[in-house]
């Protein structure tokens, strides 16, 4: 019989035939081996593991800090409107309530998101230029069936902001992952134009406000103006309504009537000339205590004229979403103001700070991942040296060079897997044990099995990496003198 | 009767550190029939321990023949070695070299892993009670005695369904009485599956209870010398 012919045949019968039930026992040897050295292979596992956990929490933080500013980028509207300036501060201030507003915009800049007939109806209701009247808005037509909300800024209620807006604010604006739910009330109901109760001076709180600042319907509160620790305006606003938690920046705010806003001392830009009318009642519009009435009446009060209001900002939404662009290039080519989009900023800010910041933490813990296989390295290749007897006899059993570089490489790969999965499970252990916080303070929700994207890579990489950090000892195996390692 | 192994001028020299090297093995001829047993006679260092590997395809002579059930082990790669080895070959040591990672039983299956290809559990688990160890099939090598160990090391051997037993001193390390066991353990596994044997030992009453007794000094033309 032809010897090389021999081989062939014994080979493939050997490997057609059994090829399953050898590649389990190659496994289960690798696996007598790790329990073998048990403390060692724990230890190098555990290293592993923390390795990645860390790099599972870094991306399921970066999902949550995403995934938070994604979702409270859009609640409904795509252009936020303001002064010239940086379209992320406006997003920013506007958006999510943070960093300090850019400047004002005059009421007329408002006006021109209106038609001419709701334009008529405000000068004639506050009174100002007739020649406003005589047009509809410079961007009414990308409104259509859209809305303009207008926002004021700079007061505050303890540490949260107060934002004084109009009852459209309730009506128009949705949130949640599909952009479907309205703004709902644990208690009371969205504040109203006018009352006969509380007249201008409604509010409205999100639910981290109400909680934090121990408020609920019926209460008062006093703002403050410029910052948390500003003087006090005299006017209070009467709380009328409690959202219920949107996950939102919303839920950081308080809501005031934006005439209420207007009619507090130092919210009127100066003009120079007033009426006759107004020196009977205070330059800001607020009555006299003595003329303070138990049923408020709208002519209790001078609202601001138009040339005396300004808006911080502006929430737009075009009636035909493919408007959107086309309006943005057609405020930023004015002199006075710009659009920016919500979701584009936020994808810029991620993008320049968080995403870099982020790619540095993932480096950090991917270094941690590396420095564990460098671990798995260590840990196999000192056992070499008090294995290479056990290599021998396995060869001399009939165990060819690969089976015995299998057997070493599947240990790493042991190693690596158990570490990998056990990492994950902590890092989402962990996760999940801070859920209701991170619901809380980003209304995120996140569950055991929430996962980023990236995590998917997490087990080849490590696979990868234990496969490299294998391949000594693997060679090393793969070397071992059968006849001299048996006569040792 | 059929020849189980022929070994036909076989020369092996080591090389040495300060340069040459010396010959270790000169077998002009040795034979070994089907289901014979022949115990191998020899000195320490007289190159027993060489010839075993030479045979189990370990080592590759550096002249000669070695057929084994017809095959010609120097014609065959490494691998090819490998697997007529496990298919065709088991192997006692004389130091047992069970592994210390597994149980009895695994350390038998092991020897079918390699072997055959497939661990069947009913077949160690029968070769463990053959050799009287069935109720130790659990135990780890080192809670098991000097004895014990080298009778698990024989049902290893006999594992993978071998058609010849090369067998390394296999009663050196263990006491007279347990000696006596081993090697009728050896003889009676092997008869019962008609497997040649050849055992290497330098103890004379040791190898005068196999039917054909070699002395390896006859047989070994190599001399000590520097090329």
């Amino acid at each position: 019989m032809d010897s090389r012919k021999y081989g062939v045949i014994l080979c493939q019968s050997n490997i057609e035939q059994k090829v399953s039930k050898r590649t389990m026992n190659l496994i289960q040897i690798a696996w007598r081996n790790f329990c073998h050295r048990s403390l060692s292979s724990i230890l190098t596992t555990l290293s592993l593991a923390l390795g990645v956990g860390l790099v599972v929490l870094v991306l399921s933080i970066y999902g949550v800090i995403n995934e938070a500013f994604t979702r409270n980028a859009s609640v409904g509207y795509n252009l936020v409107v303001g002064p010239k300036g940086s379209p992320l501060q406006l997003t920013l201030n506007s958006v999510f309530y943070l960093s300090q507003p850019i400047e004002n915009l005059p009421y007329t800049e408002y006006m021109e998101f209106l038609s001419e007939a709701e334009r008529s109806e405000m000068v004639d209701r506050f009174g100002g230029d007739e020649e406003l009247k005589q047009r509809g808005g410079r961007y009414a037509p990308f409104i259509g069936d859209g809305f303009v909300i207008p926002l004021a800024l700079g007061d505050y209620f303890g540490e949260f902001r107060v934002v004084g807006t109009t009852p459209l604010f309730f009506e128009k604006l949705r949130h949640g992952p599909t952009l479907e739910q309205t703004f709902t009330f644990s208690s009371g109901r969205a504040f109203q134009d006018f009352s006969e109760e509380h007249s201008y001076f409604e509010a409205v709180v999100g639910s981290r406000v109400a909680k934090e600042m121990n408020v609920g319907v019926g209460d008062q509160f006093f703002p403050t103006h410029g910052d948390p620790t500003g003087h006090g305006h005299d006017l209070g606003f009467t709380i009328v309504g409690v959202m219920d938690p949107t996950g939102t920046p919303n839920d950081r705010a308080a809501f005031v009537n934006l005439e209420g806003f207007y009619l507090m001392d130092g919210h009127a830009k100066p003009i120079e000339e007033t009426t006759a009318d107004d020196s009977e009642k205070t330059p800001q519009g607020k009555l006299s205590p003595d003329l303070e009435p138990k049923v408020a009446k709208r002519d209790d009060y001078r609202l601001l004229s138009i040339p005396e209001r300004e808006v911080t900002s502006l929430l737009v939404r075009t009636g035909n979403i493919m408007f959107a662009p086309s309006m943005q290039n057609a405020i930023n080519e004015g002199i006075r103001s710009q659009a920016a989009a919500p979701v584009g900023e936020i994808n810029k800010l991620m993008g320049l700070i968080v995403g870099p910041l982020k790619n540095a933490m993932l480096m950090i813990t991917l270094i941690t991942c590396v420095v564990a296989a460098v671990g798995i390295l260590v840990s196999i290749y000192n056992s070499m040296n008090d294995r290479k007897r056990d290599i021998a006899v396995m060869r001399a059993l009939g165990a060819r060079r690969s089976t015995v570089t299998t057997i070493i490489i599947y240990e790493s790969l042991l190693v690596a897997t158990i570490g990998a999965i056990v990492g994950w499970i902590l890092a989402h252990a962990g996760i999940t044990a801070y859920s209701g916080t991170i619901e809380d303070q980003t209304g995120v929700q996140v569950g055991f099995f929430t996962t980023s994207g990236n995590e998917v890579w997490i087990l080849p990489l490590v696979i990868l990496l234990a496969l490299i950090a294998a391949l000594l000892p693997a060679w090393s195996a793969y070397r071992t003198d059968v006849g001299s390692n048996l006569s040792a | 009767m059929k020849v189980m192994l022929q070994i036909t001028n076989l020369v092996k020299s080591f090389p040495q550190p300060e340069g040459g090297s010396i010959k270790v093995l000169d077998v002009p001829n040795l034979q070994v029939n089907e289901g014979e047993h022949v115990a191998l006679i020899g000195q320490s260092g007289g190159g027993k321990t060489t010839l075993l590997h030479l045979i189990a395809g370990l080592l590759t002579p550096d002249e000669g023949s070695i057929q084994i059930n017809g095959i010609e082990l120097t014609k065959l790669s490494e691998q090819g070695r490998d697997r007529f080895r496990a298919g065709t070959i088991g192997y006692v040591f004389q130091t047992f070299n069970l592994l210390p990672a597994f149980t009895a039983l695994e350390n038998v299956r092991l020897g079918m892993t390699f072997g055959s290809g497939v661990a069947e559990s009913e077949r160690a688990i029968d070769l463990l009670e053959r050799v009287g160890l069935g109720d130790r099939a659990h135990y780890r090598p080192r809670q098991l005695s000097v004895g014990q160990q080298q009778r698990v090391a024989i049902a290893r051997a006999m594992a993978g369904k071998p058609r010849i037993l090369l067998a390394d001193e296999p009663t050196a390390n263990v006491d007279p009485k347990s000696a006596e066991t081993v090697l009728e353990l050896i003889r009676e596994t092997c008869a019962e599956e008609k497997v040649a044997i050849l055992m290497v030992t330098h103890d004379l009453q040791i190898a005068s209870q196999f039917e054909r007794v070699d002395q390896l000094d006859e047989i070994n033309q190599a001399v000590e010398r520097s090329r």
